[in-house]
């Protein structure tokens, strides 16, 4: 089918950024280069970290698993290349903390050799669920930037069938094309990709919504979906408005849907999964092979040399830029992902993971972020206006500000994206997504220590519960048995009990006798100390007779 | 290598609080000019003199809260409010009058309440309402258009309070054309045969017309401009002309028509100027227009049946108390929340 004419609608606020697009989408994706090590973080993903299977020493394989999943949300971790693992440490890894993680260091020996790789079978005529384990074990995680292990996202769970597979192809943020260089070159692997998973998924449609600053990819993937002759899949161009790519936004554009304030897309029957997923599920299902590359775009005017380029996972950041001739001198700021949502590096010493989509080396004149104090409030409303969840970002700065966790709660913090317009338009410079990201942050903490409260007051009144139920027991107990004492003055009764202990005894000596292993300390004794030992038992049996009569 | 760090977005789209307050200054300027050329120096002077007052002002208060002083007199907040202020004013004020009134504003309205951005009440109204009330004898000196002033008299004017005995007061100086009306009507004249005075124009007073024409130039400016939004205006607009319409058709001859409420008094200056103060009014969108219609409603009817020549400052400062209130009631739903 050629590029559908169909119905979109709008989401509330937004704005027209400049792409910067064309610094980066010059010349071809760059080929794999081999580093002089590779750094894997065990937390790729969202989840449980996966867990290490191979120690300091193993030679691994290209496409080796050497990290397995812990638990379903959770997925495997391969080597990029074989070599030889020297090191399981802590390490940088991409994050906004800049704090460091367990990673598993990898040597390469640059013979870049395979593992056997396993025998492919026809998609279309595997179960869903088996389709989701190939996919889970090739490692997939949403390339978009979250990270969330592909396969649960294909899992609908009570629903028999999905309206919408959504793929996000609209790439939103300016500076990063990584997604539409992989559209442009990479074509058949975003179809073949986007309807295995529409198959995973038994979905009524499939649509590819791609932002119209990207004719070529467009036309690329209409062509791809032309030449296989699939008429099952719908490219539609969208506008360019950031956040788009947002998926609740692109929904809401392609469908008219909303997704639920507190639910997921899955809530309306729709799906959501970025192009370059698409890809590695093609890779994974129809050639077997794990996400252990992926394209990541280097740009900025503090780069020399920018493009895009196909990168081994843990590909080290500064080795990367030094492959590619290094930074221009007027570099200001070092950013993983775009200029909108991506995160400041303190160093260029960390690996490329799974959901590095961009490198961004901000020249001068490009960080446009002044550095001087904001101003007040002026309550104009410009970030209401721009606001694509439709909140109200000055009153949630009120609240941060004021530290009134509840109340801005009220406010659907929670609800708030992140994408950065309302401190883009802000005419005070307040930097209201960093006090957004602040009030979060504390809530989530004051939440772990109220479970933590809340666990350790639940087994502490448990435990006064139990205590007092054993009290109560032992005080029953005491009762019968003196109500025993007194009433039981009964000799039958009494001689009965006297013969079944004696029985008891008399069954238990024969035991001791007949039983082979002795007590060492009760072997080769003296006749002095056999003689104090029969006395002593002599006693005991004297004390015995005495109190049972 | 290592790097800087701060947090995302790293773009910005470099507006700032002292370009906007520069721009809404800019779209001032056509109704200043015009407003100067039917009455003179007066306009000029006033203006002058209020924002110089302003600035020492803000910079002593700026001091005295231990503010950056550069950084916030940047900002062109003061100046804008006094500039407001002075239009508000009669165009023949003595210096003192201005002086009080814009030291009361800043001061008062606008640093005692915490500065820039925390002022419930919009300072400009706070400053005209208490020279209004404290000195009423002195607010009703309006020159007549043309009246012929030159920068000498009108400074004499300015700083003595009066002019040379030479000069007749009476025959340069005029009830604005809405006191005129009031006026009239209570010595039971009706519309038209008040209207006859030639102090009326075409549609609203002679020269009040072309200055709110000018206004209104400056205010469509800003709205192309993305710096002042559309509901304020529009609905303070409209809801004037509405209600002024009902009773123009009731009854023609008590009451004038729309396009006079409109585009007489200080009508259009305070639908795009005042009211869209952004700190002291409603930031909904549709709280902005609640904020605006009860702007709207209630000078009309301080106009109609107050006490006071024209009733926007008390209609400006009554809905500013009522923002917390509409703001809260009048929160958008959010995205993918129920009920859409």
């Amino acid at each position: 089918m050629m590029q559908t004419k169909q119905n979109l609608f709008r989401f509330h606020g937004g704005l027209h950024l400049p792409g910067h697009k064309e610094i980066s989408t010059a010349h071809a994706i760059g080929n794999v280069f081999i580093p002089s090590r590779l750094v894997l973080p065990l937390q790729q993903h969202i989840g449980e970290s996966s867990e290490a299977i191979v120690n300091e020493g193993d030679q691994v394989l290209k496409g080796q698993i050497i990290a397995k999943a812990n638990g379903y949300v959770s997925v495997p971790l391969h080597a990029p290349t074989s070599g030889t693992v020297t090191q399981i440490i802590e390490q940088p890894v991409p994050h906004p903390s800049g704090l460091s993680a367990t990673c598993i260091i990898i040597k390469p020996d640059h013979k870049d050799q395979w593992i056997e790789l396993q025998e492919t079978a026809d998609y279309r005529h595997m179960d869903p669920s088996a389709l989701r384990n190939r996919i889970r074990d090739a490692g997939i995680v949403g390339l978009g930037g979250a990270g969330f292990p592909a396969f649960i996202k294909l899992n609908p769970g009570a629903r028999t069938a999905i309206d919408e597979l959504i793929i996000n192809a609209a790439e939103c943020e300016p500076y990063i094309s990584c997604d539409d260089m992989l559209m442009r070159e990479r074509a058949v692997d975003v179809i073949e990709g986007a309807r295995i998973m529409k198959h995973a998924l038994q979905a009524r449609r499939c649509l590819i919504g791609i932002e119209d600053n990207k004719p070529e990819a467009c036309a690329a993937l209409t062509e791809a979906l032309t030449k296989l002759g699939y008429n099952d899949i719908e490219i539609i161009s969208i506008p360019t408005i950031y956040p788009a790519g947002g998926e609740k936004q692109l929904i809401k554009v392609l469908t008219g849907k909303e997704s639920p304030s507190h639910g997921l897309p899955l809530d309306i029957g729709v799906v959501c999964q970025n192009v370059a997923t698409a890809a590695a599920v093609y890779q994974a299902v129809i050639h077997n092979r794990p996400l252990i590359s992926r394209i990541v775009t280097l740009t900025g005017r503090g780069i020399n040399n920018p493009g895009n380029h196909e990168l081994l996972i843990g590909t080290p950041v500064n080795e990367w830029v030094e492959h590619c001739g290094g930074y221009d001198e007027s570099i200001e700021r070092l950013v993983m992902g775009g200029p909108m949502m991506g995160f400041n590096l303190g160093t260029d010493n960390i690996p490329v993971i799974k959901t590095s989509n961009c490198i961004l080396a901000l020249g001068q004149g490009e960080f446009s972020v002044s550095s001087s104090n904001p101003m007040p409030c002026i309550r104009c409303g410009a970030c209401m206006d721009v606001c694509p969840a439709k909140l109200l970002p000055q009153q949630l700065y009120w609240q941060a500000y004021a530290r009134d966790f509840d109340k801005i709660q009220d406010y659907n913090l929670f609800d708030c994206i992140e994408c950065g317009c309302c401190s883009y338009v802000c005419p005070s410079h307040i930097p209201l997504v960093q006090y957004y990201r602040f009030a979060k942050t504390e809530i989530w903490a004051q939440e772990r220590d109220k479970t933590k409260s809340d666990h350790a007051r639940i087994r502490h009144e448990f435990r006064l519960e139990r205590l007092e139920r054993e009290k109560l027991e032992r005080e029953e107990r005491m009762r019968k048995k003196k109500a025993a004492l007194k009433t039981g003055k009964d000799k039958a009764t009494k001689e009965k009990k006297k013969d079944a202990i004696e029985a008891a005894l008399a069954r238990v000596r024969e035991k001791q006798k007949q039983s082979d292993i002795q007590a060492k300390n009760i072997d080769n004794l003296s006749a002095e100390q056999q003689h104090k030992i029969d006395e002593i038992d002599a006693r005991r049996k004297h004390e015995q007779d005495n109190s049972t009569s | 290598m290592q790097f800087q760090k701060t947090t995302s977005p790293y773009l910005h789209n470099n507006q700032s609080v002292s370009h906007v307050m520069r721009q809404v200054i800019y779209a001032l300027i056509p109704g200043t000019l015009v407003y100067s050329y039917f009455f003179g120096w007066s306009i000029i002077l006033n203006i002058a003199l209020a924002c110089l007052t302003a600035l020492l002002s803000e910079a002593l208060m700026l001091t005295l809260r231990k503010r950056p002083l550069a950084f916030y007199l940047r900002d062109n907040s003061a100046i804008l409010s006094a500039w407001l202020l002075a239009l508000a004013l009669p165009s023949l004020s003595p210096w003192w009058l201005i002086v009080i009134a814009t030291l009361f504003a800043i001061v008062v309205a606008k640093h005692l309440y915490g500065g820039l951005g925390y002022n419930p009440f919009n300072p400009a109204m706070v400053g005209y309402v208490v020279v209004m009330i404290s000195f009423p004898q002195h607010m009703t000196l309006w020159l007549q258009p043309n009246a012929g002033l030159d920068f000498s008299q009108a400074l004499q004017f300015l700083i003595q309070g009066e002019l040379n005995s030479s000069i007749n007061m009476d025959s340069i100086t005029s009830a604005t054309p809405i006191d005129t009306i009031k006026t009239g009507l209570s010595l039971n004249n009706t519309i038209a045969e008040i209207s006859a005075s030639p102090l009326f124009g075409h549609i609203g007073g002679t020269a009040w017309e072309w200055i709110a024409g000018a206004f209104l130039l400056g205010g469509l400016w800003l709205l192309y401009r993305g710096i002042i939004n559309w509901q304020i205006p529009f609905s303070m607009l409209v809801s004037i002309a509405i209600l002024a319409g009902i009773f123009y058709l009731v009854d023609p001859q008590q009451y004038s028509n729309p396009l006079f409420q409109l585009f007489s008094g200080g009508t259009i200056l305070a639908a795009f100027f005042i009211a869209t103060d952004p700190v002291s009014a409603s930031t909904t969108a549709t709280g902005r227009l609640i904020y605006a219609a009860g702007i709207g409603v209630l000078t009309f009817i301080i106009r109609t049946w107050g006490g006071y020549p024209d009733g926007i400052a008390f209609a400006v400062l009554l809905m500013n108390m009522a923002v917390p209130t509409i703001d809260y009631y009048t929160q958008p739903r959010v995205f993918g929340a129920p009920g859409k």
